[in-house]
Protein backbone atom coordinates (compact mmCIF):
# COMPACT_ATOMS: atom_id res chain seq x y z
CA UNK A 1 0.00 0.00 0.00
CA UNK A 2 1.29 3.58 -0.87
CA UNK A 3 -0.18 4.66 2.76
CA UNK A 4 3.15 5.64 4.08
CA UNK A 5 3.74 8.29 0.91
CA UNK A 6 0.90 10.57 2.38
CA UNK A 7 1.93 13.85 3.75
CA UNK A 8 1.93 14.11 7.34
CA UNK A 9 0.02 17.15 9.24
CA UNK A 10 0.06 18.14 12.50
CA UNK A 11 -1.40 14.73 14.03
CA UNK A 12 -0.13 11.60 12.61
CA UNK A 13 -3.16 9.79 10.66
CA UNK A 14 -5.19 13.02 10.62
CA UNK A 15 -8.12 13.25 8.21
CA UNK A 16 -7.77 15.79 4.94
CA UNK A 17 -10.86 18.17 5.48
CA UNK A 18 -11.95 20.41 2.85
CA UNK A 19 -14.75 22.64 3.44
CA UNK A 20 -16.06 21.82 -0.16
CA UNK A 21 -16.04 18.19 1.42
CA UNK A 22 -18.32 19.13 4.29
CA UNK A 23 -20.53 20.97 2.64
CA UNK A 24 -21.41 18.75 -0.75
CA UNK A 25 -22.27 16.04 2.64
CA UNK A 26 -23.97 18.36 4.32
CA UNK A 27 -26.03 19.09 1.53
CA UNK A 28 -26.36 15.74 0.29
CA UNK A 29 -27.36 15.02 3.79
CA UNK A 30 -30.42 17.89 4.19
CA UNK A 31 -31.83 16.00 0.65
CA UNK A 32 -31.29 12.21 2.18
CA UNK A 33 -32.63 13.62 5.89
CA UNK A 34 -35.51 15.46 3.92
CA UNK A 35 -37.09 13.12 1.46
CA UNK A 36 -37.56 9.75 3.85
CA UNK A 37 -39.54 12.74 6.47
CA UNK A 38 -41.36 14.04 3.36
CA UNK A 39 -42.57 10.43 2.18
CA UNK A 40 -43.96 9.30 5.79
CA UNK A 41 -45.17 12.80 6.92
CA UNK A 42 -47.06 13.42 4.21
CA UNK A 43 -48.06 9.77 3.18
CA UNK A 44 -46.52 10.29 -0.29
CA UNK A 45 -46.44 6.63 -1.49
CA UNK A 46 -49.60 4.69 -0.97
CA UNK A 47 -47.35 1.24 -0.72
CA UNK A 48 -46.53 1.48 2.72
CA UNK A 49 -44.20 -1.59 1.99
CA UNK A 50 -42.62 0.81 -0.66
CA UNK A 51 -42.04 3.72 1.60
CA UNK A 52 -40.53 1.63 3.86
CA UNK A 53 -37.96 0.36 1.03
CA UNK A 54 -37.38 3.79 -0.38
CA UNK A 55 -36.64 5.28 3.60
CA UNK A 56 -34.31 2.41 4.14
CA UNK A 57 -32.26 3.09 0.82
CA UNK A 58 -32.18 6.62 2.25
CA UNK A 59 -30.49 5.76 5.25
CA UNK A 60 -27.85 3.60 3.52
CA UNK A 61 -27.23 6.17 1.35
CA UNK A 62 -26.66 9.04 3.90
CA UNK A 63 -24.47 6.97 6.22
CA UNK A 64 -22.46 6.33 3.34
CA UNK A 65 -22.40 10.14 2.85
CA UNK A 66 -21.62 10.94 6.36
CA UNK A 67 -18.84 8.06 6.43
CA UNK A 68 -17.09 9.54 3.70
CA UNK A 69 -17.78 13.47 3.69
CA UNK A 70 -17.64 13.50 7.27
CA UNK A 71 -15.64 10.29 8.80
CA UNK A 72 -13.06 10.57 5.88
CA UNK A 73 -13.41 7.02 5.56
CA UNK A 74 -11.12 5.87 2.21
CA UNK A 75 -8.93 2.78 2.00
CA UNK A 76 -5.59 4.84 2.33
CA UNK A 77 -6.08 6.32 5.48
CA UNK A 78 -4.07 4.45 8.96
CA UNK A 79 -2.89 1.98 5.87
CA UNK A 80 -6.32 0.48 5.67
CA UNK A 81 -6.88 -0.54 9.24
CA UNK A 82 -9.90 1.79 9.40
CA UNK A 83 -11.68 0.29 6.40
CA UNK A 84 -10.92 -3.10 7.86
CA UNK A 85 -12.33 -2.59 11.02
CA UNK A 86 -15.34 -1.35 9.60
CA UNK A 87 -15.89 -3.86 7.23
CA UNK A 88 -15.25 -6.34 10.12
CA UNK A 89 -18.14 -4.37 11.92
CA UNK A 90 -20.29 -4.27 9.51
CA UNK A 91 -20.13 -7.85 9.19
CA UNK A 92 -21.30 -8.49 12.85
CA UNK A 93 -23.70 -6.31 12.63
CA UNK A 94 -25.40 -7.61 9.85
CA UNK A 95 -25.70 -10.92 11.43
CA UNK A 96 -26.84 -9.62 14.48
CA UNK A 97 -29.66 -7.85 13.47
CA UNK A 98 -30.64 -10.01 10.61
CA UNK A 99 -29.93 -13.28 12.62
CA UNK A 100 -31.96 -11.92 15.46
CA UNK A 101 -35.23 -10.27 13.35
CA UNK A 102 -35.04 -14.19 11.07
CA UNK A 103 -34.45 -16.35 14.14
CA UNK A 104 -36.81 -14.44 16.20
CA UNK A 105 -39.80 -13.88 13.43
CA UNK A 106 -39.52 -17.53 13.14
CA UNK A 107 -39.76 -18.36 16.58
CA UNK A 108 -42.93 -16.18 17.07
CA UNK A 109 -44.29 -18.34 13.61
CA UNK A 110 -43.63 -21.46 15.05
CA UNK A 111 -44.29 -20.89 18.80
CA UNK A 112 -47.75 -19.79 18.59
CA UNK A 113 -49.67 -20.96 15.84
CA UNK A 114 -52.82 -19.31 17.25
CA UNK A 115 -51.13 -15.76 16.47
CA UNK A 116 -51.00 -16.31 12.39
CA UNK A 117 -54.69 -16.05 12.06
CA UNK A 118 -55.55 -13.08 14.65
CA UNK A 119 -53.22 -10.42 13.79
CA UNK A 120 -50.65 -9.47 10.84
CA UNK B 1 4.30 15.72 18.52
CA UNK B 2 7.48 17.38 17.19
CA UNK B 3 9.75 14.60 17.61
CA UNK B 4 6.87 12.33 15.63
CA UNK B 5 7.30 13.99 12.68
CA UNK B 6 11.49 13.11 12.24
CA UNK B 7 10.39 9.49 11.87
CA UNK B 8 9.23 9.47 8.31
CA UNK B 9 12.24 7.07 7.45
CA UNK B 10 11.18 3.98 9.59
CA UNK B 11 15.05 3.29 10.50
CA UNK B 12 15.50 6.53 12.20
CA UNK B 13 12.62 5.41 14.97
CA UNK B 14 15.07 4.66 17.47
CA UNK B 15 17.23 8.40 17.27
CA UNK B 16 14.05 10.20 18.07
CA UNK B 17 14.47 11.60 21.45
CA UNK B 18 11.50 11.33 23.82
CA UNK B 19 8.98 8.40 24.66
CA UNK B 20 8.55 6.66 22.10
CA UNK B 21 4.69 7.00 20.16
CA UNK B 22 3.20 4.18 17.78
CA UNK B 23 2.20 6.35 14.74
CA UNK B 24 -1.27 6.86 13.84
CA UNK B 25 -1.97 5.17 17.08
CA UNK B 26 -4.59 7.08 19.18
CA UNK B 27 -6.82 7.98 16.10
CA UNK B 28 -7.04 4.34 14.97
CA UNK B 29 -7.50 3.36 18.55
CA UNK B 30 -10.38 5.57 18.62
CA UNK B 31 -11.28 4.52 15.93
CA UNK B 32 -11.74 0.71 16.97
CA UNK B 33 -13.66 2.04 20.39
CA UNK B 34 -16.17 3.66 17.78
CA UNK B 35 -16.50 0.38 16.14
CA UNK B 36 -17.12 -1.62 19.65
CA UNK B 37 -19.85 0.89 20.35
CA UNK B 38 -21.50 0.25 17.03
CA UNK B 39 -22.03 -3.62 18.56
CA UNK B 40 -24.09 -2.06 20.94
CA UNK B 41 -25.84 -0.18 18.85
CA UNK B 42 -26.43 -3.18 16.52
CA UNK B 43 -27.52 -5.36 19.84
CA UNK B 44 -29.78 -2.29 20.83
CA UNK B 45 -30.93 -1.76 17.30
CA UNK B 46 -31.95 -6.09 17.13
CA UNK B 47 -33.64 -5.52 20.01
CA UNK B 48 -36.05 -3.16 19.20
CA UNK B 49 -36.23 -5.29 15.76
CA UNK B 50 -37.65 -8.13 18.03
CA UNK B 51 -39.84 -6.35 20.48
CA UNK B 52 -40.95 -3.09 18.25
CA UNK B 53 -44.76 -5.59 17.81
CA UNK B 54 -44.42 -6.30 21.32
CA UNK B 55 -47.38 -3.44 22.30
CA UNK B 56 -49.13 -5.13 24.80
CA UNK B 57 -52.01 -3.52 24.37
CA UNK B 58 -50.59 -0.43 24.69
CA UNK B 59 -49.79 2.27 22.54
CA UNK B 60 -47.30 2.24 19.23
CA UNK B 61 -45.37 4.32 17.53
CA UNK B 62 -48.12 5.70 15.30
CA UNK B 63 -50.14 6.97 18.22
CA UNK B 64 -47.06 8.32 20.15
CA UNK B 65 -44.27 9.74 17.98
CA UNK B 66 -44.49 13.01 17.01
CA UNK B 67 -42.43 13.43 13.43
CA UNK B 68 -41.98 17.11 13.44
CA UNK B 69 -39.84 17.14 16.43
CA UNK B 70 -37.94 14.27 15.57
CA UNK B 71 -37.67 16.29 12.20
CA UNK B 72 -36.62 19.31 14.51
CA UNK B 73 -34.11 17.44 16.63
CA UNK B 74 -32.86 15.56 13.08
CA UNK B 75 -31.98 19.20 12.43
CA UNK B 76 -30.33 19.88 15.22
CA UNK B 77 -28.21 17.37 14.90
CA UNK B 78 -27.05 17.38 11.46
CA UNK B 79 -26.25 21.09 11.78
CA UNK B 80 -23.72 20.53 14.94
CA UNK B 81 -22.30 17.42 12.22
CA UNK B 82 -21.32 20.44 10.01
CA UNK B 83 -20.39 22.76 12.72
CA UNK B 84 -18.01 20.53 13.94
CA UNK B 85 -17.06 20.50 10.57
CA UNK B 86 -16.28 23.63 10.49
CA UNK B 87 -14.43 23.78 14.06
CA UNK B 88 -11.93 21.13 12.78
CA UNK B 89 -11.36 23.51 9.39
CA UNK B 90 -10.68 26.35 11.77
CA UNK B 91 -8.01 24.26 13.58
CA UNK B 92 -6.44 22.94 10.57
CA UNK B 93 -6.02 26.91 9.40
CA UNK B 94 -4.18 27.20 13.03
CA UNK B 95 -7.54 29.66 14.63
CA UNK B 96 -7.65 29.05 17.96
CA UNK B 97 -10.59 31.70 18.36
CA UNK B 98 -12.42 30.36 15.29
CA UNK B 99 -12.14 26.82 16.40
CA UNK B 100 -13.64 27.53 20.23
CA UNK B 101 -16.53 29.58 18.37
CA UNK B 102 -17.88 26.25 16.01
CA UNK B 103 -17.16 24.03 19.10
CA UNK B 104 -19.30 26.26 21.24
CA UNK B 105 -22.12 26.15 18.29
CA UNK B 106 -21.68 22.93 17.71
CA UNK B 107 -22.11 22.66 21.67
CA UNK B 108 -25.20 24.48 21.74
CA UNK B 109 -26.55 22.60 18.94
CA UNK B 110 -26.38 19.14 21.16
CA UNK B 111 -27.68 20.57 24.17
CA UNK B 112 -30.93 21.90 22.29
CA UNK B 113 -31.03 18.18 20.76
CA UNK B 114 -30.66 16.89 24.58
CA UNK B 115 -33.27 19.10 25.27
CA UNK B 116 -36.09 17.82 22.88
CA UNK B 117 -35.54 14.82 23.90
CA UNK B 118 -35.59 15.26 27.45
CA UNK B 119 -38.91 16.83 26.34
CA UNK B 120 -40.00 13.68 24.51
CA UNK B 121 -39.30 11.33 26.86
CA UNK B 122 -40.71 13.35 30.31
CA UNK B 123 -43.91 13.36 27.84
CA UNK B 124 -43.97 9.98 27.49
CA UNK B 125 -43.85 8.72 30.90
CA UNK B 126 -46.18 11.53 31.56
CA UNK B 127 -48.95 9.77 29.20
CA UNK B 128 -47.90 6.17 31.01
CA UNK B 129 -45.78 5.11 28.33
CA UNK B 130 -43.07 4.91 30.16
CA UNK B 131 -40.50 1.57 29.54
CA UNK B 132 -42.67 -0.12 31.89
CA UNK B 133 -45.15 -0.20 29.39
CA UNK B 134 -44.57 -2.60 26.53
CA UNK B 135 -41.40 -4.45 24.99
CA UNK B 136 -42.02 -1.96 22.28
CA UNK B 137 -41.26 0.81 24.71
CA UNK B 138 -38.48 -0.80 26.59
CA UNK B 139 -36.27 -1.39 23.52
CA UNK B 140 -37.17 2.09 22.51
CA UNK B 141 -36.06 3.82 25.57
CA UNK B 142 -33.12 1.58 25.85
CA UNK B 143 -32.25 2.48 22.08
CA UNK B 144 -32.67 6.05 22.07
CA UNK B 145 -31.75 6.23 25.64
CA UNK B 146 -28.39 5.04 24.74
CA UNK B 147 -27.91 7.20 22.43
CA UNK B 148 -28.97 9.86 24.34
CA UNK B 149 -26.46 9.32 27.02
CA UNK B 150 -24.20 9.51 24.20
CA UNK B 151 -24.83 12.85 22.82
CA UNK B 152 -24.91 13.72 26.68
CA UNK B 153 -20.41 12.49 26.94
CA UNK B 154 -20.11 14.15 23.91
CA UNK B 155 -21.45 17.24 25.21
CA UNK B 156 -19.67 17.06 28.19
CA UNK B 157 -16.49 16.15 26.61
CA UNK B 158 -16.56 18.84 24.41
CA UNK B 159 -17.04 21.24 27.46
CA UNK B 160 -14.15 20.24 28.73
CA UNK B 161 -12.25 20.13 25.27
CA UNK B 162 -13.36 24.44 25.24
CA UNK B 163 -11.58 24.84 28.76
CA UNK B 164 -8.57 22.43 27.72
CA UNK B 165 -7.86 24.88 24.37
CA UNK B 166 -8.55 28.09 26.50
CA UNK B 167 -5.99 27.22 28.91
CA UNK B 168 -3.21 25.39 26.62
CA UNK B 169 -4.52 26.62 23.06
CA UNK B 170 -3.76 24.71 19.80
CA UNK B 171 -1.77 22.19 21.04
CA UNK B 172 -0.73 18.40 19.61
CA UNK B 173 -2.81 17.00 22.23
CA UNK B 174 -5.53 19.41 21.98
CA UNK B 175 -5.54 18.72 18.01
CA UNK B 176 -5.65 15.22 18.77
CA UNK B 177 -8.64 15.85 21.00
CA UNK B 178 -10.33 17.90 18.93
CA UNK B 179 -10.16 15.39 16.21
CA UNK B 180 -11.01 12.01 18.50
CA UNK B 181 -14.04 14.29 19.37
CA UNK B 182 -14.92 14.63 15.86
CA UNK B 183 -14.92 11.33 15.29
CA UNK B 184 -17.02 10.52 17.93
CA UNK B 185 -19.57 13.08 16.96
CA UNK B 186 -20.13 12.17 13.56
CA UNK B 187 -20.50 8.55 14.91
CA UNK B 188 -23.44 9.29 16.66
CA UNK B 189 -24.70 11.04 14.00
CA UNK B 190 -24.65 8.19 11.83
CA UNK B 191 -26.30 6.71 14.81
CA UNK B 192 -28.84 8.70 14.76
CA UNK B 193 -29.84 8.16 11.10
CA UNK B 194 -30.49 4.27 11.98
CA UNK B 195 -32.69 5.95 14.70
CA UNK B 196 -34.75 8.22 12.70
CA UNK B 197 -35.30 5.62 10.17
CA UNK B 198 -35.83 3.15 11.72
CA UNK B 199 -37.28 3.57 14.64
CA UNK B 200 -39.60 7.04 14.25
CA UNK B 201 -40.37 6.85 10.47
CA UNK B 202 -40.51 2.98 10.50
CA UNK B 203 -42.43 3.10 13.77
CA UNK B 204 -45.21 5.68 12.79
CA UNK B 205 -46.02 4.03 9.87
CA UNK B 206 -47.13 0.60 11.94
Amino acid sequence: MSSEHHDEHHVEGAPHSSFSGYMIGFLASIFLTATPFWLVMGGVLDSRNATIITILIFAVVQILVHMVYFLHMNFQSEGGWTMLSLIFTVVLLFITLFGSLWVMYHMNVNMMPSMMGGTS
Amino acid sequence: MGGATATANGKLEFTVPGEYHVPNGTLLGFWIYLMSDCLIFAALFATYGVLSMNFAGGPSGGDLFDLKLVALNTAFLLFSSITYGFAVLQMQANKLRGTQFWLLVTGIFGAAFLAVELYEFYHLIHIGAGPQRSGFLSAFFALVGTHGLHVTFGTIWLVTLLFQLNRHGLSGANRRRVYCLSMFWHFLDVVWIGVFTYVYLMGSLV
